[in-house]
């Protein structure tokens, strides 16, 4: 017999949030007091020499911002196509799962507001984003000695206007998706039949080819535009493979401590197996997109394509060599070898250990992806980088338990449901 | 020329068969295999099969096949011949990852697939016993083997009361 079951987050536990968020804010604001005494100097000094010029603490807070944000979007959206790509593939094993999932897309809406906000703010308060190069004015005017025929090149895609109204696209189309896929699994759980099934699958397809083009150009958009001259024909997919093993790891997570903690008690040691082969392939998957953008620019050995390596490997003072090296070994080697047989993907203390182990990695990705961009050097992780991540952290799992909390986390109409608890493999 | 003789319990439903199964085992009679068309989900539990230790040869192959293709390249190209190309160092290890990456798959699919063919005894001149044709059709076939001085009776009666429709008995020369 298949009843509903109804997560109650303690108060206890979104205190803790709240205290996460504060205590995230707390040592941001202290790191950034400590970085701007310290000599640090002010972003706005800097803007018009952009590329040769010492980061300050408020580009490091716009960094941290961006990137967190970037981060934590990327889950929140997989949430979503990871229920679309379920119900167009008629699968019938995640259904037990599927509310974890669904419930991550609700921190899009607060990432889209942070997102516009970071963007936008800095330009409207000093003309131009430190973050984005080619938001100066400077590059664009002819005889000016910033002028930039390359970006100026670019600007028909790479122009403010544009580039707000894309970003608000995105956001609005999948926060939308998110609504509407959540609403009939809701509206399914009262009425029954197979009514809101057939509608939930018209949506995930439609979502798949929007998720399709808009991954790809918010990627362009919010991570490669920082380094406005350099191009890869693969950032795309690259961007996307490392939102999705950390959405995937993130989903897996979810479930292995809603099931410690007493909930879940349908999902098996099966269903576990099947995120664990998940979170195993993918992280090969991203890999395989790492070396295969790696290895081509490595070896055709072209300055302009190669200086993106050169800043991340070597440049910069060696500032980056390590977490080069760490981002392949924690996202790649560990999830590879612990991951291989079929115990640890069976066992939660395994798959709990190696999904945090990808969570924190590709949070490194990310790093890697946009600090360089931004803060040449002058990268690091201090009070301003624990407490950016913490305050995000804290903001995801507020949303994402209270959204988690309204619905029951056995979705009971749901044709599959039969199929799901006897999932065996 | 030996012959062995086996009691074959006829089944027309994969669950009662299962049940079967179960109760067979349970009553301590040593199955000897189960016919049918299709793969039953399950039945391994059911029957008592352990997990194949196949991963650990694929392992322990591809292990070998990225050993070999690594100490290749690396002697080749590194040593045997050296070689400018493209005006990257001999040994270049990011050029060398494609065809490691092949060995080690090739050599965890060949290792596996031959390791698979010398343990269950596969080769041309293998015989296999068809128990009951229409265990290739529609009926699931549960054969126990017949030692000497066991009670037939008693084995109908199991299998009748389990479910089965149908007892015969056969004897397969090999």
């Amino acid at each position: 017999m298949i009843t509903e079951e109804r997560l109650s987050i303690p108060k206890r536990t979104t205190t803790r949030f709240f205290y996460m968020i504060a205590i995230g804010l707390v040592l941001l604001v202290a790191g950034l007091i400590i970085a701007a005494t310290s000599g640090g100097g002010h972003g706005e000094e800097h803007g018009a020499a952009a590329g040769h010029h010492v980061a300050g603490w408020s580009q490091r807070l716009l960094a941290n911002l961006w990137m967190n944000n970037v981060y934590f979007t990327g889950i929140a959206v997989v949430g979503v196509l990871f229920v679309a790509i379920q119900y167009v593939a008629y699968a019938g094993w995640s259904v037990l799962i599927k509310r974890v999932p669904e419930a991550m897309g609700s921190y899009i809406l607060i990432g889209g507001v942070i997102m516009l906000l970071v963007f936008l703010l800095p330009i409207l308060f000093t003309g131009h984003n430190t973050l984005f190069h080619w938001t100066d004015h400077s590059v664009h005017e002819l005889g000016n000695p910033n002028y930039d025929p390359i970006i100026v090149g670019k600007s028909g895609y790479l122009n403010t206007p544009f580039f707000v109204i894309r970003m608000v696209a995105y956001f609005v189309l999948w926060f939308l998706f998110f609504k509407w896929m959540r609403r009939e699994s809701l509206a399914e759980d009262l009425n029954g039949g197979l009514n809101h099934y057939n509608k939930s699958i018209r949506l995930g397809a439609t979502f798949l080819v929007i998720f399709g083009v808009t991954s790809s150009m918010s990627a362009w958009d919010w991570v490669l535009s920082i380094d406005t001259h350099w191009f890869s024909t693969m950032f795309g997919w690259y961007v996307f493979a490392s939102w999705w093993v950390s959405g995937l790891a993130a989903i897996t997570l979810t479930v292995i401590i809603l099931k410690q903690n007493g909930y879940m008690k349908m999902v098996t040691s099966n269903h576990l197996h099947d995120l664990g082969k998940f979170v195993f392939g993918f992280s090969i998957f991203w890999t395989y997109i790492w070396f295969s953008q790696f290895m081509l620019y490595w070896y055709a050995n072209i300055p302009e394509e190669v200086i993106y390596f050169q800043e991340r490997l070597g440049g910069n003072n060696n500032h980056y060599t390590w977490i080069f090296f760490f981002n392949l070994v924690i996202n790649f080697a560990f999830p590879f070898l612990v991951l291989m047989t079929r115990d640890a993907k069976r066992q939660m203390i395994m798959l709990k250990i190696v999904c945090i182990a990808i969570l924190i990695g590709h949070w490194f990705d990310f790093y890697m992806m946009i600090m360089p961009g931004t803060m040449r050097g002058e990268s690091g992780f201090g009070l301003i980088e624990i407490g950016a991540a913490l305050t995000f952290l804290g903001l995801f799992l507020w949303r994402f338990s209270a959204e988690l909390s309204k619905a029951s986390l056995v979705p009971v109409n749901h044709p599959f449901v039969e199929e799901s608890v006897h999932h065996h493999v | 020329m030996t012959s062995k003789k086996y009691i074959l319990g006829v089944f027309d439903d994969e669950d009662v068969l299962l049940n079967a199964i179960e109760k067979t085992r349970a009553a301590g009679t040593r199955i000897y295999d189960v016919f049918s068309p299709y793969p039953i989900h399950g039945i391994d539990d059911v029957l008592g099969i352990e997990r194949s230790r196949l991963p650990i040869v694929a392992f322990f192959c591809g292990l070998c096949g990225t050993s070999f293709a690594l100490w290749m390249q690396i002697y080749m190209l590194g040593f045997d011949w050296p070689m400018i190309i493209g005006g990257k160092p001999h040994i270049a290890l990011p050029s060398f990852i494609p065809v490691t990456f092949e060995l080690t798959v090739l050599f965890a699919a060949f290792g596996m697939v031959i390791t698979f063919f010398i343990i269950s005894g596969l080769r041309p001149t293998m015989k296999v016993p068809v128990m009951d044709v229409r265990s290739t059709d529609d009926k699931y076939v549960m054969a126990i083997e017949l030692k000497e001085g066991t009670d037939v009776s008693i084995l109908n009666d199991l299998l009748r009361s389990n479910g089965a429709i149908e007892v015969n008995e056969k004897e397969v020369v090999k």
